[in-house]
């Protein structure tokens, strides 16, 4: 089984390739808004690199969001047309999931978080198992923290934007929180390679974007129709 | 089936709200044209919104690819040539366009093609007959008003083009004002059929010798004549004001083709884009032709708004002339059609 998995959702381009056990090719760098550009570039570099022909894949991974719209996009198109074109299977996973996939070895639970503008994250929690406890969501972080808090229970966070959050989190939260060693803040592809391959694929047609969050001329038209309806 | 010394072109095309594949043989024959149109989910906002767009692609593209393979009867490994809209357009629809043909050349180890939007428009005549140079192209739509001379294949002059709004733009905010449904444009025109050019809207011709247009002067009079109408209480038909406001768009796009063509000595006169769909222009421009020894080309309905069919009919040219994309290729929200031509 030969994997390529596809991340442009966040601030990180991350691809990686896994034949069987293992990962045998990974790529990540950081430069926002270019991955349009930089994805096709990258996945012929790394393919070449790792002596693997498109025809050789049997399988695509794919982060499917929350994260830049855009990017979300890019690495969706990329993904379900290679699956679709090449007729093999496409796994979308959540990015948040994939950002826990690095919290593994630790116990309890995990929550993984990207910064979502505006105050806001993107964020969910998970359990060691990496089974969601609690739903992913758009929201601001004290109220989410808050919400954390009433838990008392051990939480890993992990986030590539930890830096402009972990002081009120450990304010918060308290001897409760705790955080991931320096050096593993970011998504890592390899791990989507690995943790797709026993997962069942999605109906490539099917497969969306985990937006997370509505198209704002749609949430307010969603919002006036409320308004009439209780008029 | 493909022969040997035949050139298959796959050609993608979102730039705005419409998910469109299509198949072509040569670049002229059509094996497969799928068009999804989004206009039902943009119809509550009066307009186009980006955002949703770009979803709407996401969700539709292999859907649409599934059926102009199956409507060509065709598979991957017979397509020469992946083309997909570069630019210009919305940026985050064009990037799901370029994304999905990057994958698509790439997987299969195809030759990829970016293509000028707007000499898609042009090429959609091609499609119904062969090009005879000198050429004169109107082009119109929501964004563009450009008169376009053509020496050669993929080779594009502009002589003119829009100082302020496009006429398509134009159209939308009169029908607005006009308090009439969107999308605007098809709806001043079949009013327009029904009335009378009765209230004298100014016609910018600008300098004599120029082939520029500007609408924004027109629009304010429409909309200055509708506002002073209803303070003073009077009621204006609808048909006439629709039929007033097409006429002098129409006048002046007409005229001027006609001057561009007479000084160009155009063999070859045609009309591209959205509002090429337009019943008072089509039968304005007919009419003005009529008694010239010079082939006028209107598209038909379904050509004239955007699809991949005219997308695969330019990448034809650019595939001759050598052009290829590489895994770079990005949306280009504002390509200029001279520059395009001159690759
Ligand atoms: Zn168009």
């Amino acid at each position: 089984m030969t994997i390529l998995a596809i991340d442009t959702s966040n601030d990180a381009m991350a691809i990686a390739l896994s034949k069987d056990e293992q990962v045998i090719a990974e790529y990540i760098s950081i430069n926002k808004n270019k991955h349009s550009t930089r994805l096709m570039p990258a996945i012929n570099q790394l393919m070449q690199d790792a002596n693997i022909a498109p025809n050789h894949l049997t399988k695509i991974a794919v982060a499917k969001g929350p994260g830049s719209y855009t990017g979300v996009r890019v690495g969706l198109a990329t993904a379900k047309t290679m699956g679709w074109s090449l007729n093999i299977p496409v796994v979308g996973v959540s990015s948040l999931q994939v950002l826990a996939l690095q919290a593994k070895p630790v116990t309890g639970l995990i929550c993984p978080f990207f910064d979502a503008r505006r105050d806001m994250v993107f964020t969910g929690l998970y359990d060691s198992k990496l089974d969601l406890v609690q739903e992913e969501r758009n929201v601001s972080m004290d109220e989410w923290l808050d919400q954390l808090s009433q838990l008392k229970e051990k939480i890993v966070f992990i986030s590539p934007n930890m830096a402009n959050y972990q002081e009120r989190i450990v304010n918060k939260l308290g001897e409760y929180a705790e955080f991931m060693p320096e050096g593993f803040n970011q998504p890592r592809p390899g791990l989507l390679a690995l943790f797709a391959r026993d997962k069942k694929s999605n109906q490539v047609h099917q497969l969306q974007p985990n937006y997370l969050r509505l198209v704002e001329a749609e949430a307010k038209w969603l919002a006036n129709q409320e308004e009439q309806a209780h008029e | 089936m493909k022969k040997d010394n035949e050139t298959m072109i796959l050609a993608i095309e979102t730039s705005c709200d419409e998910t469109a594949v299509a198949i072509l043989r040569d670049g002229v024959k059509l094996e497969a044209n799928v068009v999804a149109s989004q206009i039902e989910s943009h119809q509550r906002f009066g307009g186009v919104v980006p955002e949703l767009a770009s979803r709407h692609h996401v969700e539709q593209m292999t859907i649409v690819l599934e059926e102009a393979f199956r409507q060509a009867d065709m598979t991957m490994d017979e397509i020469d040539v992946v083309a997909v809209t570069e630019g210009p357009g919305l940026v985050g629809a064009l990037l799901v366009g370029i994304s999905t043909a990057k994958a698509l050349a790439f997987a299969h180890q195809k030759r990829l093609v970016g293509v000028h939007h707007i000499a898609g428009h042009i090429y959609a005549n091609r499609l119904q007959e062969e090009f005879q140079f000198p050429i004169i192209a109107l082009v119109v739509s929501g964004g563009h008003t450009e008169l376009i001379l053509m020496k050669e294949h993929g080779l594009f002059e502009v002589l003119g083009e829009t100082r302020d709004d496009a006429a398509g733009e134009a159209y939308d905010k009169v029908a607005r004002t006009m308090g009439l449904p969107y999308p605007g444009g098809p709806e001043v025109d079949r009013l327009a059929q029904l009335g009378q050019d009765t209230l004298a809207f100014p016609r910018a011709w600008l300098e004599e010798d120029s082939f520029d247009f500007s609408f924004s002067g027109l629009k304010s009079a429409v909309i200055n004549t509708l506002h002073n109408a209803k303070q003073k209480g009077i009621e204006l038909k609808q048909e006439d004001i629709a039929a007033s406001f097409q006429a002098s768009i129409v006048d002046v796009l007409v005229e001027k083709t006609f001057r561009a063509a007479q000084q160009y000595k155009a063999k070859q006169v045609l009309l591209a884009g959205g509002v090429a769909a337009n019943r008072g222009l089509r039968t304005a421009i007919t009419t003005k032709f009529a008694d010239q020894n010079i082939v006028l080309s209107i598209p038909p309905l379904w050509l004239c708004t955007d699809n991949a069919a005219m997308i695969g009919a330019a990448a034809m040219i650019a595939y001759q002339k050598g052009n290829q994309a590489d895994w770079t290729l990005n949306a280009n929200p504002g390509l200029d059609l001279e520059m395009y031509g001159k690759r």
